[in-house]
């Protein structure tokens, strides 16, 4: 083998923007084809709260109490829903192995899917929530408050319901498993948001709640993409 | 048994053992590759030729023994192995919701990045002129794997590890792959895959994983004589 040959190999290094950018784009592509079954979250999320007024009470007193919580409830379902999804496709066609070959920090990777995850799920149903408030007479001042407490907890269940889904991606029937796992997590996150809603309505300051749950989003973004990438490599490993 | 001054292998393997579920698929292999090389690994089913071919990807970590790359443990060098490196495995890792080039424009972004114009001529390459925009879910089993195969066109990749490449290809496009193998191993670069089928290529290093299987003394060893009853 002569030196010229060997010029031939000598592979630049990958560029890491270019890689992140290509999955970017793929996934946001791929969103975008299967924009039937990306809408399944928002479909449930506007179904349910539509219902409830026609099964609880469609008076405004009783709406209006319930309304925050509910709104948070139906939310963290709908989110819980579309997890499955996060890793699934990519591990049935092989495309996850490629991910997990690639030169590039598999943190970043998993932060990046999950960013299209909160684009195509959590982000609409914060912008929809104050809508569907309004159909539950949600008290005005609640509006703000509840599109920004969802938009920020939104982050936090994609990012740490992609480590139940990289968990679970290898098990066929890992729904009910995906579920068990992340639910007892999602709790905190319930609770404080639905509690910023309660407290603006009622006039309370809601700073000190707001940034809790900014918190919350702060330390999921840098420790469940850990977590989440470490189970992916168990997760194709088996 | 290497010559003081013989160059670093650029692979090599060292008493290299993997167990799955309580079975040894094989132990004690041993084999270096160099610059050049096209390896055929070869066993019967089950025999741990996807096994091997994961741990040399560094997908899977469940070995004793070592693995070097260019003489240092390829867990030390992961990262500038992975420059190295194109893996197609038995899944495709085709994304069927996309055309050809849309998946080819995500792994070459992935891994080195090259421009429209390669990648088109890399489609006919593999005779999927025509299909470049074509929705893969349109393709046959058949073309899905020329899509994927279509990266060996484009990659800068020194090591390619194939997982039955010739899985769905007709005798033509079979004959063009084993064209472009020995090409790549003439130009300086390493070809491993495991196949059944005989490959017409000059040259291949052959390595039966049926020679590595252990017999009832390894578990023996290994459980200290105390499974001996249930075993």
């Amino acid at each position: 083998m002569n030196a010229a040959q060997k010029n031939t190999f000598d592979a630049p290094s990958p560029s890491l923007s270019a890689g992140l950018g290509a999955l970017l784009r793929r996934d946001l592509l791929l969103a975008y084809r299967h924009r039937g079954e990306i809408a399944n979250p928002l479909v449930f999320f506007l179904m349910v709260i539509t219902m409830i007024p026609l099964g609880i009470s469609p008076e405004s007193a009783v709406l209006g109490s319930l309304a925050p919580g509910m709104l948070w409830v139906v939310a963290l379902l709908a989110t819980l829903l579309s997890l499955d999804s996060l890793f699934r496709s990519d591990y049935d066609d092989g495309s996850l192995e490629q991910i997990l070959i690639s030169p590039h920090p598999l943190y970043l990777i998993v932060l990046v899917k999950v960013f299209v995850h909160w684009l195509v799920t959590g982000l609409p149903l914060a912008l929809l929530s104050p809508v569907l408030g309004v159909m539950l007479y949600l008290p005005e001042a609640g509006y703000l408050p509840l599109f920004l407490s969802l938009l920020m907890g939104t982050g936090v269940l994609s990012l740490v319901g992609a480590i139940g889904a990289a968990l679970t991606v290898a098990l066929r029937k890992g729904g009910l498993l995906l579920s068990l796992i992340i639910m007892p997590l999602y709790v905190p996150v319930l609770i404080f948001g639905a509690s910023v809603v309660r407290s603006a309505i009622e006039g309370f300051p809601i700073a000190g709640e707001l940034a809790v749950l900014g918190a919350f989003l702060a330390m999921a973004v840098v420790l469940a993409p850990m977590a989440a990438a470490g189970a992916l490599r168990i997760s194709v490993n088996g | 048994m290497t010559h003081p001054n013989a160059p670093t292998p650029l692979l090599e393997l060292r008493a290299l053992s993997c167990e799955r579920d309580e079975r040894c698929l094989f132990a004690g292999l041993h084999m270096t590759v160099e610059a050049g090389d096209i390896v055929q690994i070869a066993g019967a089913n089950g025999s741990g030729k996807t096994s091997l071919i994961r741990l040399l990807t560094g997908l899977s970590q469940d070995y004793q023994g070592d693995i070097l790359w260019q003489g240092e443990l390829l867990s030390h060098r992961r990262l500038d192995y992975l420059n190295h490196l194109l893996y197609l495995g038995h899944l495709p890792g085709v994304k069927k919701a996309l055309s050809p080039r849309e998946n080819l424009a995500w792994f070459g972004g992935m891994s080195h990045g090259h421009p429209q114009i390669k990648v088109d001529q890399a489609l006919s390459q593999v005779g999927l002129k025509g299909f470049e925009d074509v929705p893969c879910y349109s393709l046959s089993a058949g073309q899905l794997r020329r899509v994927a195969l279509a990266r060996l066109y484009l990659t800068p990749a020194r090591i390619w590890i194939l997982d039955e490449p010739f899985t769905a290809i007709d005798k033509q496009g079979a004959e063009r792959l084993e064209a472009l193998l020995s090409e790549h191993a003439a130009g300086g670069g390493v070809v491993i895959l495991t196949t059944h089928q005989a490959l017409n290529i000059t040259g291949v290093k052959q390595i039966n994983l049926s020679d590595f299987q252990v017999d009832e003394s390894y578990y023996q060893a290994r459980d200290g004589f105390i499974g001996e009853g249930s075993l």
